[in-house]
């Protein structure tokens, strides 16, 4: 899987982390970038799978792309709000 | 002048679209209480409170009876899993043998062993998220004077108040919890 298709301006790892860490440390990530910009995470939690896109329809940001690659999930986020 | 049914029709879309732009800015709530002093017990409210926060909901904790030992700073790093008429611990131990002296201190070092293990943060790691997101910690007045606690006792950031002051917040929650 292609998983250059977004040139993020941040990059997350929340390797190894459990939840509820990724989404947290995720929503603090986003609230210090910029409108428009683009949050790249890694995470190898398979909750943060559904987690992720849970999170990212309840508080309004779009999430891009949410890639399974061998050994970890790899998610781009853009800022909307 | 007379209102036409043409401008009540406006008026009422009005109205309607402020309501709607109004009820779709307001943030979820949610309302847990805290009631059980164990480890097992002290990290679902936390862990669920802190994501809420991550999702903009907006969330308080009361904890009250055995709940307050989860913010007593002299009592939340020693919270023990109970090995004791507990048939869910991955490795089932007989009452008879769960009775016994150090067995609590067992479960509760093998519990911690394993959520370090997958890295679940600790029940302080959770305190402080939860303060620093803003999560609204609070004691139950009455629980503090019948358990002898002072407020100095509990960590820094959290409020005392009584069941109706927090059935108050909780009148307007869209999600209430009871752990």
């Amino acid at each position: 899987m292609d998983s250059k298709k977004y040139m993020p301006d941040q990059t997350l790892d929340c390797s190894k982390l459990s939840c509820p860490l990724p989404v947290i440390k995720t929503r603090t990530a986003i609230a210090k970038m910029a409108l428009g910009e683009i949050l790249e995470m890694i995470a190898t939690d398979p909750g943060s799978v559904k987690d992720i896109e849970a999170w990212a329809k309840h508080t309004g940001q779009e999430l891009l792309e949410s890639a399974r690659e061998d050994g970890h999930f790899r998610f781009y986020i853009r800022k909307l709000r | 002048m007379s209102i036409t049914d043409q401008d009540k029709k406006i008026i009422e879309d009005i109205v309607e679209n402020k309501l709607k732009k109004l009820l779709s800015e307001r943030k979820k709530r949610m309302a847990i209480v805290a009631s059980k002093g164990t480890l097992d017990m002290a990290y679902p409210p936390l862990i669920l409170a802190t994501t809420a926060a991550a999702m903009d909901i907006e969330c308080s904790i009361f904890f009250t009876f055995y709940g307050l030992d989860i913010i007593n700073k002299r009592k939340n790093k020693n919270l023990k899993v109970p090995s004791l008429a507990n048939p869910a611990m991955p490795i089932p131990v007989p009452n008879i043998i769960g009775a016994l002296p150090g067995m609590t201190a067992m479960a509760t070092k093998m519990m911690k062993s394993w959520m370090a293990k997958v890295n679940v943060p600790t029940i302080e790691d959770l305190l402080n998220i939860a303060i620093e997101t803003g999560v609204k910690l609070i004691g139950c007045q009455m629980t503090l004077d019948v358990m002898g606690v002072k407020k100095e006792d509990l960590i820094e950031g959290v409020e005392v108040c009584g069941a109706a002051a927090f059935l108050e917040y909780a009148a307007d929650a869209d999600i209430t919890l009871f752990v």
